[in-house]
């Protein structure tokens, strides 16, 4: 097992860890009242110092983030938290807010001192209702103590904080999505720039960085961002969170220095393939990222260069393994399904799509596949990547096209089984429920 | 129309929140389905009052998220994960069992009202799956033992799982499940 740096994880084995009692006992609630003495520009530039990078899943420098937010524009800066954790494979955040919501409160309140922010928000996905339970009370007990509302610790700083419950919708995940939920919409996102920087919520500035993110704040500003900056590689500093689940022997969250190597996470962390059974193939980052092949990961690292250099992405760090026994076919059917399902409607592209690559890789699924449908699903993609308002177009085509890109004989043997077997395409019915 | 006085305070709580009050649209929803069992064109109207929006707006925000039912659903109703990492760990089989049990179709209410299922998108919480929601509560690492267990219990102590009712001594009483490994 790697020697790794505990900064998110360090005490959420405590039991009381949830309280503020707990919280305190442990150190917590210290670094803001240091914090809210600094320059707030100060505190933009220790970030930027740190390198700490957005945790979400797009990884853009988050001091670099802050920075665009501009001063004195007259209006009131929001800050808000994603915690909408929607990206399938992904389950790292619901473990910050259950077992250390405090953690997430004084990340914020690190924020929102950087940016003068005098309101946040967290929004979290409508399904956590135990994480939200936790966070709740979280919130209520920092109230009750004088950490939130007017007047924090005498500093006549002012920080109101409240919780929103989406509703089930993987869309909002993306922060102008989650904007425009927030404001009380469908949450479809918003064309880019202006960036919510400039125009947010209610057309204010705003800044939205994830749970992870914000819970490594504190650890940050107490340890200083050299000190963070010193774990993990280069360009890929501190540590991550990583949701490993599918065919392991240990699913669970793990938190590792950036820079790690993928096999040995596999083999060590996570306790080998189940069943004793070999590695086919993961999905490192999330549903929306690139598969890669067993063969294609002696040498990689776990962290936002090496993966992008292996053909994927850190992602969220959603790592899911497959195994020897898993049909990459169904595997692309059953992420094609998510995609077509969760495209909130507003490009035409993704919208129609979506629905043709899941219909064409169901239809290849049941043993009606035909000779042109491969080509077809790639020029579709084609018809999607870089033609949306949001970037899940090229989430949605990601899975298909590489499931189809490192494993084409799966596909092309179910296509040509099909055509030998004589069965007419034209009589496919796809039957609900697959 | 007048929901309930706890749904009244309620709203009234959540209202000055927020820095404008039509960000309180999806919160109001919540509030009229608990009270409702799901959002009538009666609830509609409410939330849009309370909001300061058209009807239309609150029904187009309805509509678009999943978690605000748009007709009635069991008591109970399961929502079963069926994304990649739970398909990887048989939640198929978890929803088909469920299927037989209960003798219905997808979103199709049993004859008693009791019961209910769907499948649903990821849950965010693939390290302990197969998983699902009964309602507002999260129950992992299922097996079809556990989901047996689950119903005999509910069907006996009919247990309250709405969000509202969800404490900190979550699952109290039922199967017990275990939370995500952390390491």
């Amino acid at each position: 097992m790697g020697n790794h740096k505990k900064i998110l994880l360090a005490n959420v084995h405590h039991k009381d860890q949830h309280t503020i009692a707990g919280y305190e006992s442990r150190g917590g609630y210290k670094t803001i009242k240091k914090v809210l003495g600094m320059d707030p520009l100060k505190v933009i530039d220790e970030v930027k110092t740190s390198g700490l990078r957005g945790r979400g899943g797009a990884g853009f420098p988050t001091g670099t983030k802050w920075g665009f937010v501009p001063r004195n524009s007259g209006k009131p800066v929001y800050l808000l938290q994603n915690a909408d954790e929607s990206e399938p494979g992904t389950f790292k955040d619901r473990v910050l807010l259950e077992r250390d919501p405090h953690l997430c409160i004084e990340g914020m309140l690190i924020s929102a001192w950087a940016l003068q922010s005098n309101w946040s928000c967290v929004y979290i996905r409508g399904e956590y209702s135990y994480p939200y339970v936790r966070l709740n009370e979280a919130i209520k007990e920092a109230y009750a103590k004088g950490y939130l509302g007017d007047n924090i610790f005498g500093t006549g700083f002012s920080h109101h904080m409240v919780i929103h419950r989406g509703a089930g919708a993987y869309i909002c995940g993306e922060e102008t999505g989650l904007i425009e939920s927030l404001e009380g919409k469908k949450g479809q996102p918003r064309l880019k720039p202006p960036f919510p920087a400039v125009v947010g919520v209610y057309g204010c500035p705003t800044v939205v960085n994830n749970t992870e993110t914000l819970a490594a704040l504190p650890w940050i500003m107490e340890n200083g961002g050299a000190a963070y900056k010193a774990i993990g590689t280069e360009k890929s500093t501190g540590t991550k969170l990583i949701s490993a689940s599918g065919n392991i022997n240990k699913p669970g969250v793990y938190e590792i220095d950036l820079g790690y190597p993928l096999l040995k996470f596999i083999e060590e962390e996570c306790g080998g393939i189940a069943g004793g059974r070999k590695l086919k193939a993961v999905i490192p980052g999330g549903s929306s990222v690139p598969v890669l092949r067993a063969d294609e990961l002696e040498g990689v690292t776990l962290d936002y260069e090496s993966l992008q250099k292996a053909g994927s992405l850190l992602g969220s760090g959603g790592f899911m393994v497959l195994d020897d026994t898993v049909d990459m076919v169904e595997v692309a059917v059953n992420l094609a399904h998510f995609y077509s399902h969760e495209s909130c409607g507003q490009c035409t592209p993704c919208r129609e799509g979506g629905h043709w690559i899941e219909k064409i890789l169901n239809r290849i699924k049941d043993g009606y596949g035909r000779e042109q449908d491969l080509k077809l699903i790639e020029s579709i993609c084609k018809q999607i990547g870089g033609h949306t308002i949001c970037t899940f177009g090229e989430a949605l085509i990601t899975p298909a096209l590489s499931c189809i890109k490192k494993f084409p004989q799966e596909f092309t043997d179910k296509i040509k089984e099909a055509i030998l077997s004589g069965r007419k395409p034209e009589e496919y019915r796809h039957q609900a429920g697959h | 129309m007048k929901l309930s006085e706890k749904a009244e305070k309620r709203i009234a709580e959540i209202l000055p929140k927020y820095p404008d009050k039509k960000s309180a649209v999806m919160p109001a929803l919540y509030i009229a389905q608990e009270e409702m069992g799901y959002v009538t064109s009666e609830s509609v109207n409410w939330v849009a009052e309370k909001v300061g929006l058209s009807p239309v707006h609150v029904m187009e925000v309805a509509t678009f998220y999943t978690m605000f039912y748009k007709k009635p659903v069991g008591k109970y109703h399961f929502q079963v994960c069926r994304t990649l990492s739970c398909a990887l760990r048989g939640a198929k089989k978890i929803t088909d069992h469920i299927a037989d049990r209960l003798g219905t179709e997808t979103n199709e209410v049993t004859a008693d009202g009791m019961w209910s299922y769907e499948e649903v998108e990821c849950l965010g919480s693939c390290g302990t799956a197969p998983m699902c929601q009964l309602n507002d509560v999260y129950f992992e690492n299922l097996t079809i033992e556990k989901i047996d267990e689950l119903m005999k219990k509910v069907a006996a102590d009919k247990p309250d799982l709405r969000f509202s009712t969800v404490k900190d001594s979550l699952g109290e009483g039922l199967p017990k499940e275990p939370r995500s490994q952390v390491i």
